[in-house]
């Protein structure tokens, strides 16, 4: 029986209302872990309206039980252990209380040389929710952040910015001092700024206001946590994406714990060359501050290495894996054109490679001119894309659906005969996942973390827009193809499991916190 | 007496170059020749020159005592002329020493026995003719790619005179019986069928450089003791193996050219042992037994089966597509386009297939090391791209219009 082992985690969104993959992976690896006997204390930021005078609510707390079977192999060597976390733990059981587990007594043993016994034991495994008053959303940008606050709070631009003048004086100073170390830190790589910020015990009121930009926001957010840290008992901290690293190293600093950061995007795959300083800085500072970072592929940790000359012994590799909302049952719609369909879906921006998708399409529409592209997804690129696309003579191959949600995601997807994901840079990339979950070949970059562990897909360069219009076209003309990839992608789609990465992700905080 | 029969495969495919959908109409270039020189000269340096002049030492050394048996695809032959004759010039010197057998197959490492029994026959025919050419006598022993057998197969080798065919000693054929002994496939009068002794094949040409092995490093005198506890009723070993075993797969710092270097030496020691050809065996025992071998078995992979070329959607639709081409080709070929013929042999090759094997898991590893494609599933694309261009190079011979030349 491993020993517990409890993670105060800084995430993003929970079910039912997961807006992203950045949401998605946090969710799937908190019941990854739950497999793992890990105790995780989750917190996410949330905002909430006026009536609520906490920084702080625990919405959920249960214990998960989680079946695994251990076999017990007698070889002439002796009994080996090996054991196994079963699949069935994403929707939690009703919690029982007080039962020890239901593990089956062992089977008496006859004297076979290789007998196997089975048990099954449960682990009571803790899953505490926190929603921390905030208004941090995993793809909010510097740019419009008010605006964003305006649209998230329903509040105007005018009450947020008297509240932030409101708020108890020694609140607004720490924000502002927080802020101030942070910058000066992610310029110096000094950590010891911040802690002297810390260096007060003094309980301070963060309710009922929000910083009046994104990065005071962020800095105030950091300091709630900070409190949570103070409250919470846990061994190890772990934090995903920029927005949350000045937080987990306040946690961490509080609680004097390790810290454990997780990659999903840096501040390059979003932005390319054109990145944000500031953004890129505090990515830095976390990165520096932790012991262990989680990589959500090789190719982030390689860029982790050569942007960020992180300190290679740090990085780990966990990719991502499928959630039980990624596994849906194939969605047999109705297809109203018997045209072949082949989608573009994501957002319309640089780092998903819209235009090299436009390019594939000229190129296969002058050989096989009845397929029909569909660009789903919005972003800044999406004007462009479409005078683009009119320049190319595409005009009348090409469908763009705008930006689609719910059931329109799914439904999109089952129409489309091939998916392809052009990325220029992507650190993982799920949709893929998706679209084979709905039984749809895929094209994807190799530019893309999720190319490293996919094997049933077709992989191409991104720039190269002959070879994707090739794939394309071999997809069209050889139904062959088309059944291997969504044959054998099905399979292999059952063994991106959630409960294998938790695995590796408590074999990193073991290491920290050894 | 025991004899050890030693049997070497030299195969070469005619590796496709990346041949996308926008090729198609364009240019008949399929094949990657800079590639496939760059490959053949690779392993004529580091495995045909020194392990054929080993091999020729060793039949002067022993007075004609060492003796073993070759056999060459034809695309190999014709890759070795084009890129390495001074490998072919080695084999034919092998040759004269009488004490190498070189053997048959198809000319092209076709499965078309499986699909297209009259292709498979002018393949044989084609390579018996190429052989007695080059090597200067008619082989009367038939190997068929990757050594695949089963009844029919056995009985059509012996329709076309030979007599004897070689196989896999798999387990599931054999039951309890032992691959030592001469076998008479179901369904044959005259041919003999040799098994391969799998076990002892494999120490040398799979296990002698693994390191996790618990016989290594496998030193010839271990070797040798191993084939001198055979029982002495055992009239031959058949120890088959790639001849890319020696300094290609197993690299020449492991020692595997020092171990052949010592070997008859070692078999030697006990004079009850000697080395034969498969035809010298085949004309010396009567078989003990009939085998029945109702579905084909290889000697490839875990399952011995054919699943590493025909396992999946994809190859099994590249086969099926090649096929069905067949007779068109050959009325091309009779109004005069021999050459799309030929290219249409070349792709017959099995190779093909084999890079569009999905088994990754298992025996994975290998089809990767062997494979010039990032993916099995590029390597289906520019298959079926090259198929689709010579298809419609073949229809266009049975138009009225004048032909248009091939561009390459």
């Amino acid at each position: 029986m491993t020993a517990p082992l409890k993670v105060l985690m800084l995430g993003w969104e929970f079910p039912p209302h997961i807006s992203g993959g950045l949401g998605t992976a946090c969710y799937g690896l908190t019941q990854g872990l739950a497999h793992h006997g890990v105790d995780v204390t989750f917190v996410v930021p949330k905002t909430w309206g006026d009536e609520d005078q906490s920084f702080l609510k625990l919405v959920g707390a249960n214990t998960v039980p989680v079946k695994r079977w251990t076999r017990i192999e007698h070889g002439e060597t002796g009994p080996r252990v090996a054991s196994s976390p079963a699949l069935d733990a994403r929707e939690p059981e009703a919690v029982v209380q007080g039962t020890p587990s239901g593990a089956a007594p062992l089977r008496a043993g006859t004297a076979t040389a290789r007998e196997e016994r089975e048990r099954t034991e449960t682990l009571q495994t803790t899953l505490r929710l926190l929603e921390v008053e905030s208004t941090l959303r995993p793809y909010l940008g510097e740019s419009g952040y008010l605006q964003q606050l305006v649209e998230l709070t329903g509040l105007t631009a005018e009450e947020l910015v008297r509240r932030f003048a409101d708020a108890p004086e020694e609140a607004r100073r720490a924000v502002a001092e927080l802020e101030r170390a942070l910058f000066e830190a992610s310029a110096s790589g000094e950590l010891s700024r911040i802690e002297a910020v810390l260096g007060s015990e003094e309980k301070l009121h963060f309710s009922g206001f929000y910083g009046p930009d994104l990065m005071a926001e962020v800095a105030r957010y950091a300091l709630v946590v900070g409190e949570v840290a103070r409250r919470e008992a846990f061994d190890v901290v772990h934090a995903h994406d920029w927005m949350t690293y000045p937080a987990g190293i306040v946690a961490a600093r509080v609680a004097k714990k390790p810290l454990v950061v997780h990659m999903h995007a840096c501040e390059y795959d979003r932005s390319g060359e054109h990145v944000n300083e500031r953004v890129r800085g505090l990515e830095q500072l976390g990165l520096s501050a932790a012991e262990r970072i989680v990589c959500v592929s090789h190719y982030t940790a390689n860029v982790l290495r050569q942007r960020y000359h992180v300190d290679p012994d740090k990085l780990r590799v966990v990719h991502n894996a499928v959630t039980h909302k990624d596994q849906m049952e194939a969605w047999h719609w109705e297809k109203h054109i018997p045209e072949p369909i082949v989608l573009f879906l994501g957002r319309v921006t640089f780092q998903k490679g819209p235009d090299y998708f436009l390019e594939a399409a000229a190129r296969v529409v002058k050989v096989e001119p009845s397929v029909k592209f569909v660009m789903s997804g919005s972003g800044d690129m999406l004007p462009k894309m479409i005078e683009r696309a009119a320049r190319l003579g595409l005009a009348r191959h090409i469908h763009f659906t705008g930006f689609l949600k719910g059931a329109d995601v799914e439904r999109m997807y089952a129409m489309a005969d091939i998916y392809v994901m052009p990325s220029v840079s992507e650190p993982f990339g799920i949709s893929p996942l998706e679209a084979m979950a709905l039984d749809v070949p895929v094209v994807l970059s190799r530019q893309s973390g999720v190319s490293e562990i996919l094997r049933n897909a077709l992989k191409v360069d991104f720039w190269d827009v002959q070879d994707m219009a090739n794939k394309i076209l071999a997809l069209i003309r050889y139904p062959a193809l088309a059944q291997q990839l969504t044959e054998e992608g099905r399979n292999e789609l059952a063994t991106f499991r959630w409960d294998v990465r938790g695995k590796l992700v408590r074999e990193i905080y073991e290491e920290v916190v050894a | 007496m025991t004899s050890l029969v030693f049997y070497f495969q030299i195969h070469q495919p005619f590796r496709l170059r990346r041949y996308t959908f926008f090729d198609i109409g364009v240019h008949d270039g399929y094949f990657d020749d800079t590639e496939n020189a760059r490959i053949v000269r690779r392993v004529a340096e580091k495995c045909y020159l020194p392990m054929t002049s080993l091999l020729l030492r060793l039949v002067e050394k022993h007075d004609g005592r060492f003796k073993c048996a070759f056999s060459v695809s034809g695309t190999a032959l014709e890759q070795m002329e084009l890129w390495s004759p001074e490998s072919l010039a080695n084999l034919q010197r092998l040759a004269a020493t009488g004490c190498v057998e070189f053997l048959c197959e198809t000319s092209h490492h076709s499965l078309a026995f499986l699909a297209d029994r009259a292709e498979f026959e002018a393949q044989v025919k084609s390579q018996r003719q190429r052989i007695k050419q080059l090597f200067g006598k008619e082989p009367t022993t038939f190997r068929n790619t990757e050594l695949v057998v089963d009844n029919r197969v056995a009985r059509w080798a012996e329709e076309l005179g030979f007599r004897a065919i070689l196989g896999e000693g798999a387990d599931h054929l054999l039951g309890w019986r032992t691959p030592h002994r001469v076998y008479r496939p179901e369904s044959c009068e005259r041919i003999k069928i040799l098994l391969r002794s799998y076990k002892l094949s494999d120490d040398i040409a799979f296990r002698f450089s693994n390191r996790a092995w618990s016989e290594w490093p496998l030193t010839t005198e271990r070797f040798a003791s191993w084939v001198h506890a055979l029982p002495p009723d055992d009239p031959f070993v058949g120890l088959f193996m790639d001849f890319e075993t020696f300094g290609e797969h197993q690299w020449h710092d492991t020692g595997i050219f020092a171990f052949m270097e010592h070997l008859p030496d070692a078999i030697f020691k006990n004079p009850r042992f000697d080395f034969a050809t498969p035809s010298e065996i085949a004309a010396r025992f009567d078989p003990i037994a009939r085998l029945d071998i109702p579905h084909p078995v290889s000697w490839a992979d875990a399952e011995r089966d054919l699943t590493a070329w025909l396992g999946n959607h994809m190859q099994r639709a590249a086969h099926e597509a090649l096929y069905s081409l067949g007779p068109a080709v050959r009325k091309a070929a009779a109004a005069g386009r021999s050459d799309l013929y030929e290219k249409w042999k070349k792709l017959t090759t099995s190779d093909h297939v084999y890079y569009q094997c999905t088994k990754w898991f298992s025996d994975g590893d290998v089809h990767k090391y062997f494979s010039p494609y990032s993916s099995p599933h590029d390597a289906f694309i520019a298959f079926m791209n090259v198929l689709d261009d010579l298809a419609r190079r073949v229809a266009r011979v049975q138009e009225p219009t004048p032909v248009e030349s091939p561009t390459s």
